[in-house]
């Protein structure tokens, strides 16, 4: 009786023994030759699988500058730091001057500030709202505020705020652009991160006309080139813009604006 | 009913109601001083403008020319000056750039003579004249006609099959136009045979319109046209070119495909009228017949409408709407789009202007999907709509694609039996507005 365990326990032993040093030696002799870099380059990058460099996810990514030669520079959420860390793996001298951006919704309008045209009822999506007559605001130009972009923002960096505009944070962000992809009026605008103010309207309607729909937007009345010479506004087809490579103060013209639509990203209302 | 034809997946049977209008003459509207022609009203590249602010023009004359192999002509539907070129909203949604014309003062609309001259000419010419004269399908779809009977080389059109069904429940617009046409319809029909060369003509009508039925037969008969009368079992969508050949060849038209690949070309009834009177009356198309309907109108009618007019110019001769109507749609109740302008102008497409009551409209709030499978039923082109419905909801477009998302022709069938109100139809054109969006990018 005792002998049947042994020679089960013997013969299972040995075959396990056999089929395993086999399964060593075959992993050596057919083992698949990785590039050690494609491992080294998924450690660096951010691990955030955003896409926005166009491959499918950080690891995608790391694969095609190794093995097609891809750029360099893509990945937006790292900037700088990654694609210089890339460089030093990749053995090759990488130039990035730019410097970090941020995603801004260029609007405050909310369905009380700004006119509606019609009643909505159909699919809670900006881009099936936007089909039907360029979206229910009057104006065509701002945010509808059904959220598409919350929708698609991988790292939660955009929300609604009480008063019912939409907001990105801009710490959160991590500039992939998926945002300014699926919105369908054009709102959304990347600035330099370490800019405090914008310019929150993206009409060029005359200010006549934009009274008419909205009292937070933009009129183009240019008291903010007057009163802030030094912090690069320039209204250009009744939409003031702001040269961010000035750096003169902008207090004057938050302060003076009659709409209220140059934000100081700052000041938490 | 026993041994009618029909088409043979799907299908759902809505409310009629068209005895609103079906009993009423088609009456030639009031041109109103301010006309506003689009450019975008056809399928495909909206057409050039040709004319600027302040030009002179006559009634007929061109004033945008085709952009492109798919796109068609437009003409002025009025003589009168050039006021403006601007941008305006369709009633589907879309903007599209307009010349907006000041009718002159005391325009009498000119008085067309019928010609034969068309008989000496080959059907090369025909399509010219037919393009040149911007007809396009007047079923809904505005696909230009000329790209659709310029069969191509190698391809047979075995059937010329004319759509007669008017299967959207309130428009009577081509049930009118059979009973007061007939003589005209036999003439373009005979026009379009020489273009597209068939070897047999049906008309596929369905029997809720046996007048028409008749009086298609009577008069083929005594001007001698072989005219394959069909009459249709009643079902939506069979209007719709896939389904319609179907029922009258018992052919399927394959997943992308146009009807010449089952050796067949469809054309609507409307359209037909639209070829005679570019061809043998030299009239280019800047005129159509619209059903001005629905429980929120004073006096239903039918109306000979002038491309450009206003759909408020078109209410009032009308005796006005009641005060508060849930709902104004351009198009049949099914597959037309709600809008919010009244001075949203009438174009080639607009079949029907429809005032909704919220009796009508009947509109309630959206659930959950149920899994009922009501909407697979229903679909006539075997699709399952809340599959599609939720990969689309989930930003998921791809997937929507591989379970044939362009197959959809947005007949509304599904929405319709849906009775958890969710707008399916809305869904599957957001989706295929975001797979393109994707494609080009």
């Amino acid at each position: 009786m005792i002998n049947r365990v042994i020679y089960a326990f013997l013969s299972v032993g040995i075959l396990g023994g056999a089929l395993g040093l086999a399964l060593a030696y075959a992993a050596k002799i057919f083992a698949v030759k990785k590039d050690e870099r494609v491992g080294a380059l998924e450690e660096i990058l951010p691990g955030v699988n955003c896409g926005a460099c166009g491959y499918p996810g950080c690891s995608g990514y790391a694969e095609a500058i190794v093995m097609e030669d891809a750029e360099m520079t893509l990945c937006s959420p790292g900037g700088a730091a990654v694609a210089a860390k890339i460089g030093e793996i990749m053995g090759a001298e990488v130039n990035v001057s730019s410097e970090k951006m941020v995603a801004q919704i260029m609007c405050r309008g909310t369905r009380e500030t700004s006119k509606t045209k019609f009643e909505y009822d159909g699919i809670q999506d900006c881009n099936a709202l936007h089909s039907s007559f360029g979206g229910d605001k009057v104006c065509p130009y701002g945010c509808l505020g059904l959220g598409s972009c919350i929708d698609v923002c991988p790292v939660d960096a955009i929300a609604k705020t009480e008063a019912g505009y939409l907001e990105i944070d801009r710490d959160k962000c991590i500039s992939c652009g998926k945002c300014i992809d699926v919105c369908p009026t054009g709102v959304i605008k990347m600035i330099p991160y370490n800019a405090r103010h914008i310019v929150a309207c993206n009409s060029t309607d005359k200010g006549g006309v934009v009274r008419k729909y909205c009292s937070v937007g933009c009129i183009g009345c240019k008291m903010c080139e007057k009163k802030s010479p030094e912090g690069g506004f320039k209204v250009e087809n009744f939409l003031a813009a702001i040269d961010y490579s000035a750096e003169g103060s902008r207090a004057e013209a938050v302060e003076v604006c009659p709409a209220k639509c140059i934000i100081d990203l700052d000041v938490v209302e | 009913m026993k041994g009618l034809k029909t088409f043979s997946r799907g299908g759902i049977h809505p409310h009629g109601r068209k005895n609103l209008t079906n009993k009423k003459e088609i009456v030639t509207a009031d041109i109103p001083e301010t006309l506003i022609v689009p450019m975008a009203q056809h399928l495909g590249a909206p057409a050039e403008v040709v004319v600027a602010a302040g030009d002179e023009i006559k009634e007929g004359m061109l004033i945008g020319k085709p952009a492109g192999f798919i796109s068609a002509a437009v003409h002025s539907p009025v003589s009168g000056t050039v006021k403006e070129i601007t941008d305006v909203y369709l009633a589907n949604g879309m903007k599209s750039s307009a010349v907006v014309i000041e009718k002159e003062e005391g325009f009498i609309p000119a008085e067309k003579t019928k010609s034969d001259s068309w008989k000496s000419k080959t059907p090369q010419e025909l399509i010219e004249i037919v393009k040149d004269s911007g007809v396009v399908g007047l079923g809904g779809a505005t696909f230009p006609a000329n790209v659709k009977y310029m069969v191509p080389k190698g391809e047979k059109a075995e059937y010329l099959i004319i759509n007669a069904v008017e299967c959207e429940p309130y428009l009577s617009a081509d049930h009118r136009l059979m009973l007061e046409k007939a003589s005209e319809l036999i003439e373009g029909l005979r026009i379009i045979s020489k273009m597209v060369e068939p070897e047999k003509v049906a008309i596929g009508i369905e029997i809720n319109k046996p007048d028409a039925i008749e009086i298609m037969r009577k008069q083929a008969e005594a001007e001698n046209f072989d005219l394959e009368v069909v009459p249709l079992k009643l079902k939506y969508p069979q209007g719709d070119e896939k389904q319609l050949i179907k029922a009258v060849t018992g052919r399927e038209v394959p997943s992308g495909g146009l009807p010449i690949a089952v050796g067949c070309v469809v054309s609507n009834v409307g359209t037909v009228n639209a070829v005679y009177e570019a061809v043998a009356l030299g009239k280019p198309l800047y005129e159509r017949t619209v059903s001005v309907t629905g429980l929120g109108v004073k006096n239903p009618g039918n109306f000979l409408t002038r491309v450009g007019t206003p759909i408020s110019s078109l209410l009032e001769a009308c005796g006005g709407i009641i005060d508060n109507p849930a709902k104004v749609v351009v198009g049949g109740p099914m597959m037309g789009f709600s809008i919010y302008d009244l001075d949203t102008p009438v174009t080639k497409g607009t079949s029907g202007i429809l005032i909704l009551t919220d009796e009508e409209s009947g509109s309630g709030s959206r659930t959950a999907c149920l899994s009922c499978g009501r909407c697979v039923s229903v679909c006539p082109m075997g699709l399952n709509p809340t599959k599609m419905f939720k990969f689309v909801d989930h930003d998921d477009y791809d997937s929507a694609m591989q379970n044939n998302l362009m197959d959809c022709k947005e007949c509304g069938c599904c929405a319709y039996a849906c009775p958890a109100n969710i707008p399916l139809v809305q869904g599957m054109r957001l989706g295929k507005k975001m797979a393109r969006k994707k494609k080009v990018s």
